[in-house]
């Protein structure tokens, strides 16, 4: 008997496979074909350009994100830790320029703080949600607004800017291109690759998604269960700090407005591209679809004055609920595998 | 509500005893209320606060100024109370968080028979506060248009880029587009960017992308004008006589103009100062022997490379 279920629950699964793949890039297709129609301008290389560097922040911020929910987590926290690493970094620089100048070893150095505390700030993430026993969604609640704070204070209610002389080494970093593609696309697609090969062909990333399914099993099928969700964190907090070292160069500033909602956006992403929020199923491939989605809805908002400017929200709800609908959509014949 | 009462009776009749003292030496006590700041323009208001409070208690020994800044509505009309019985001011400066939850408690201190004055943003009551010290909304509106209307002719073509979506953005916007209206300036098209240099980039960088022919650029703000500045040089697109008003007053903008910024040539006052010239009245209101009570709309000046030095504070943090 259990056996037939199963088996019936393949068949229905590999039916519905090509549609849940299919969801987020047929939505992103449509909505390319809409952003052509209403200003041919929007595939202009250009705008590609734009979309594509613009995507990069959400999307590598969301890549790390997967881990943190394959493996039944959630992170508030990546916004306000942009922001904050953002102004530590710039405080860094600016304070090294007198000992160090304002040449590469400066931006390396700044490169340097914010990998560390990308990487710490993840680490306590994770260690307050697993040794800590707090729900991670307290936890990283918490750290959001401790983050959020901090970046004020340390720009005193204003804004941190970077001195003017490493803004000129640091610059090209978010501004130049290799091979016809911007930086900071190359290191969306490294970091996407990595991400990809982490979560589906590693023991790491079938722990996620074990973890995820069902955390007690996968504690009594000897899975270092703290261990790999702490990692998560890590994961997640390194992601955060090589988004924001290609931010900091854009407009060389940080302040409390630095990252609000990024958190919102990149899980957003995520789910769009078919990650369970509840976990144990992850798709990176989806999600850098779900933050290209959600880039496209606010580029095309700009390119037409066809919708009031207070419906944008409304707008960019729908989008995504529709997106999230094209490949969850209940299209008859899965019905019975979702239980 | 019992404890609240017990404590309130408890607390008065410590400060009855002890506030005995402070009434022999008839100091004025003036309490000033303001938001927490957390954004730039509110960071340089309490900047300009704490300059005003030294000022004014170095000028008059018999003033004491007491500042005390709120997260949120709710912690700010406490704040209120505590200025009343801790403090007992005999004036309150008072920039609201928000209109409607604050009437009531400044009405309360009104009871208490302060005087009261008002910054920025009004009260969802008329004839509660003596004196009124704001800027200029529609003004700065009008005051850009004007600009861009010296600058530009007829044919030419701008883009807009607003604000958050509120009253005040509205009261901008509207009066630009009143006093544009007519000269043959095309208004292409006006998107929020939220008062954010991020918000300002990107949607300065979707403007360039969609209209090949921008002759200025209204940015409302200095914020969002920093972020179209570098849209701009990333899309080679600054130079030709380009130009990009903003708002408000910012120390690196008014430096730049000092500096004769061609990008960037002017910009429009909304000074986080007034609060100190809301101070400056509120202690005239003791002082001098004119009359003082009355409503105080600051003018929206145009900073030119002329006039910017008188308005430059390399120490505040905006």
């Amino acid at each position: 008997m259990s056996a037939v279920t199963t088996d019936y629950e393949k068949t229905a699964k590999r039916l519905s496979f090509d549609l849940k793949t299919a969801g987020p890039a047929v939505a992103l297709v449509i909505l390319c074909v809409i952003g052509f129609l209403l200003n041919p301008a929007f595939l202009s290389e250009g705008n590609i350009t734009n979309l594509l560097t613009r995507s990069a922040f959400i999307g590598i911020i969301a890549v790390g994100a997967t881990f943190v929910i394959t493996a039944g987590g959630i992170d508030l926290s990546v916004g306000s830790m942009a922001a904050a690493i953002a102004g530590v970094m710039i405080i860094t620089m600016n304070a090294a320029i007198d000992t160090m100048g304002s040449g590469v070893a400066t931006v390396l150095l700044g490169c340097g703080v914010s990998i560390l505390l990308g990487i710490g700030a993840g680490w306590v993430n994770g260690a307050l949600t697993t040794k800590g026993k707090i729900e991670a969604f307290i936890v990283t609640l918490g750290t959001m607004g401790i983050y959020r704070s901090l970046v004020t204070y340390f720009a005193d209610g204003g804004t941190l800017s970077l001195n003017f002389d490493i803004r000129g080494t640091y610059r090209p970093v978010y501004y130049d291109s290799f091979l016809g593609l911007p930086i900071p696309v190359w290191v969306f697609i490294v970091v996407a690759i990595l991400g990809w090969l982490l979560l589906n062909r590693t023991a790491f990333g079938r722990y996620c998604t074990a973890i995820g399914s069902n955390e007690a099993v996968a504690k009594y099928s000897a899975i270092k269960v703290d261990r790999i969700k702490t990692m998560t964190y890590v994961i997640q907090g390194f992601c955060v700090s090589l988004a924001t070292i290609i931010y900091v160069p854009r407009l060389g500033s940080a302040s409390s407005s630095t990252g609000v909602l990024w958190e919102l956006e990149a899980i957003a992403a995520v789910i769009i591209g078919g990650t369970v929020l509840k976990g144990g199923y992850g798709r990176i491939g989806g999600t850098i679809l779900g933050a290209l989605i959600l880039t496209t809805i606010g580029n095309i908002l700009n390119f037409t004055d066809m919708i009031s400017n207070y419906l944008n929200g409304t707008m960019q709800g729908l989008i995504i609920i529709v997106a999230v609908f094209l490949q969850r959509g209940d299209w008859g014949k899965s019905r019975k595998s979702e239980d | 509500m019992k404890l609240k009462t017990l404590s309130a009776f408890a607390l008065t009749s410590v400060m009855a005893l002890t506030g005995a003292a402070a009434w022999a030496e008839d100091t004025i006590k003036i309490g000033v209320s303001y938001p927490t700041p957390t954004h730039a323009w509110a960071a340089g208001m309490n900047w300009h606060a704490e300059q005003a409070e030294k000022r004014l208690e170095a000028l008059y020994p018999d003033i004491d100024l007491v500042l005390i800044n709120s997260p949120d509505p709710s912690a700010q009309a406490s704040a209120l109370e505590d200025l009343v019985s801790v403090h007992q001011i005999d004036a309150l400066v008072v920039l609201p968080f928000e209109s409607e939850p604050l009437t009531d408690p400044v009405l309360n201190v009104k009871k208490s028979g302060a005087l009261i004055t008002v910054v920025d943003r009004g009260l969802s009551q008329p004839g509660i506060e003596d004196i009124y010290v704001a800027g200029n909304n529609p003004e700065l509106g009008r005051v850009s248009a004007v600009y861009m209307k010296g600058r530009l002719k007829d044919g030419d073509n701008i883009v807009v880029l607003r604000g958050i979506p509120t009253i005040i953005d509205n009261e901008r916007f509207d009066a630009f587009m009143a006093e544009i209206e007519g000269s043959g300036i095309n208004v292409l098209d006006h998107k929020h960017a939220n008062w954010n240099r991020d918000d300002g980039f990107e949607v300065m960088q979707d403007f360039l992308s969609r209209f090949p022919d921008i002759d200025a650029v209204w940015a409302q703000d200095d914020d969002i004008a920093i972020g179209v500045v570098a849209a701009l040089k990333q899309a080679g697109r600054d130079g030709d006589g380009m130009f990009v008003v903003g708002g408000a007053g910012m120390k690196e903008t008014i430096k730049g103009i000092m500096e004769g910024n061609e990008l960037v040539p002017v910009d429009v006052l909304y000074p986080p100062s007034m609060i100190a010239t809301a101070m400056d009245v509120t202690v005239a209101a003791f002082k001098s022997n004119g009359p003082v009570a009355g409503r105080y709309i600051l003018g929206a000046t145009l900073i030119t490379q002329e006039n910017a030095a008188s308005f430059y504070f390399p120490d505040s943090p905006f």
